[in-house]
């Protein structure tokens, strides 16, 4: 069909047909070379960062996998990992829970459902700074909820999981999930609403439970919303940076840090560019293992669909 | 006594929903009622109380700090966001509806970018921005954030001119109208859900950005989300709450407002963008 366009006849607007040929290809010119430049260019030259050791200043003497060999030896590097799989599979995993079971009741025909709907999705609106700010204070210890319980009544309560190194990853799941759950909640409605009526009717027809049809037809009918919100959660988990800057800086030490936070502080604070890149270089790697079968699976689908 | 039963499951069911409701509301009443309160007041009282006294303190002194961030935020959104989303329509038209060979491959090749995670980029663009001379400015965060957000906007238009009849463009070049002209007088016309879409969806992303922010501009060109997180995690002096949460409130009522006004754009940009994709 578009190949077809291409040959109709020239346009009498005046301009050369060679240019109006060419007008395409030059519309797209400038993303192009974006597009190789500054994504893929840069890439590689992290890559090339992570094999020198580029401390304050990138120097380029080839250093083999001596970065990779310090990171894996990096007992902070770990530390971020083991973060990033709490936060991660406590994210995706409690966003998933919250979003299925509130999507399904609200699709019981709820009266001002739109505006419960808005209430839900509104912090996803918000900056992750926001939110880490808001959380930061609703957590203090001192001041916030645990103040707040005590003075309801509840002598003995504590609540200090910000300063607790074992426990201040926990607030950041937290807030985390504040922010992000309403969001699965409104792509697992969008998915509810798509599933075929008539199925249901038959079989309510004949004699099956609500939550029979919900477990047995419905739900599986929602396989391909759940994949892309696991997808869209476990890439807001790798990439998590502003929320942990905003509520723990990473702290107390480096109890709460995260890969990118690992990132940022050692390519452009403490001047270790080539250890920072070959982090980089992992994350793309992560992110890689989540998105290739993903990306494969939609093709096989629309292969076979 | 089903029908009891009924009444008494739709009653559970609404309750659980206004709880949620609640719990979704809190931090935002808490922002709002620690912000009108005076520091001592802070102090005195818990999360929930109301100000014992109403007042702007807060709100005042946040303001001297943030403003000059929070017009920066402005200067950067509001370019970045309508460039990003011109260009954006330009590809989309072109990769819908004049692909050529090699043009899908591109697609492919810049969808790709709105998956990677952006620490494999900050290095090399800091080099960039500094040689050009574009570090620590607002030009230099527009720039990037144009380019990082052109693999988005561009899925947002390409998408919706792929369901557009080709019929459409066919008969208008019959009619001899070029390149230009079919998109400005016909295509960018009927194209208005798709660029609030876009628009929103970029607005939201820019203004809410810490990491290109943090990293391009730190210093008097930073964007209000890093000015925040400065003035929040500075540990200098008694720590003012109620400064901290007006600050915060100045930074998410822009893309509040936004969502407010008009949330059905911001969810399908959220649903419709990253799902077909």
């Amino acid at each position: 069909m578009q190949r077809m366009m291409h040959a109709t006849p020239a346009s009498r607007t005046g301009m050369p047909d060679r240019l109006q040929r060419l007008l395409p290809r030059l519309v797209l010119a400038p993303t192009a070379v974006i597009t190789l430049v500054c994504l893929y260019g840069y890439m590689i030259w992290t890559a090339v960062i992570s094999f020198t050791n580029s401390r304050f200043l990138p120097v380029y003497n080839f250093a083999g996998f001596a970065q990779y060999e310090r990171l894996l030896n990096n007992d902070r590097w770990w530390v971020a990992c083991q973060n990033l799989a709490i936060f991660g599979g406590l994210f995706v995993g409690t966003c998933l829970l919250i979003g299925v079971i509130f999507a399904i009741l609200l699709d019981q025909r709820i009266r001002r459902e739109g505006f419960i709907r808005t209430i839900y999705l509104y912090p996803m609106a918000l900056s992750m700074i926001v939110t880490g700010t808001a959380w930061k204070w609703l957590l203090n210890p001192g001041l916030g909820l645990d103040k707040l319980l005590r003075d309801w009544g509840w002598e003995g309560f504590r609540f200090d999981w910000l300063v607790d190194p074992d426990r201040a990853i926990y607030c950041l799941v937290i807030a985390a999930i504040w922010q992000a759950s309403g969001f699965v909640m409104a792509l697992f409605l969008a998915g509810l609403r798509g599933v075929d009526g008539s199925i249901i009717r038959a079989a309510q027809v004949d004699g099956a439970s609500l939550p029979t049809i919900y477990w047995r037809i419905v739900l599986p009918c929602l396989r391909p919303v759940l994949f892309s919100a696991v997808m869209i959660l476990a890439h807001i988990a790798i990439k998590s940076f502003d929320l942990v800057m905003a509520m723990t800086a990473g702290g107390p030490g480096y109890a709460s840090d995260l890969p990118a936070v690992f990132m940022y502080q050692h390519t452009f604070t403490r001047g270790q560019m080539g250890l920072g890149s070959a982090s980089a270089v992992l994350m793309l790697g992560a992110v890689l293992a989540v998105l290739v079968p993903y990306l494969y699976s939609e093709l096989r689908s629309k292969r076979h669909g | 006594m089903a029908d009891t039963r009924r009444m008494l499951n739709r009653v559970a069911i609404h309750g659980i929903l206004l709880a949620a409701c609640a719990v979704y509301l809190v931090p935002l009443l808490v922002m709002l009622l620690t912000s009108f309160k005076s520091p001592e007041d802070v102090r005195a009282g818990n999360l929930m109380t109301l100000p014992v006294e109403w007042t702007v303190i807060g709100w005042l002194k946040a303001w001297d700090t943030v403003s000059g961030y929070f017009w920066n935020s402005f200067m950067i959104t509001v370019p970045a966001v309508l460039i990003s989303t011109l260009i954006g329509a330009l590809n989309g038209y072109v990769l819908s509806k004049w692909a050529f060979r090699g043009s899908n491959l591109l697609f492919s090749l810049l969808l790709f970018g709105c998956f990677i995670p952006f620490q494999v980029i900050l290095l090399p663009m800091s080099f960039t921005l500094g040689k050009l001379g574009l570090a620590n400015t607002t030009t230099g965060l527009v720039i990037v954030h144009v380019i990082y957000g052109l693999a988005f906007t561009t899925l947002f238009f390409r998408n919706y001119y792929v369901g557009i009849p080709d019929a459409l463009i066919k008969a208008a070049r019959l009619d001899g109208a070029g390149f230009f002209t079919i998109f400005f007088r016909i295509l960018l016309p009927m194209s208005t859900p798709i660029v609030m879409v876009s628009l929103i969806w970029q607005f939201t992303q820019v203004w809410n950005d810490f990491l290109f922010g943090i990293v391009f501009a730190s210093g008097e060109a930073q964007p209000i989300t890093v000015a925040l997180n400065n003035l929040v995690n500075t540990s200098t002096g008694a720590k003012e709450y109620n400064v901290d949460m007006a600050a915060a409130m100045i930074a998410g009522l822009p893309t509040l407002l936004v969502y407010v006004v008009a949330g059905k754009y911001f969810i399908r940009g959220l649903t419709s963008g990253v799902v077909k994709g």
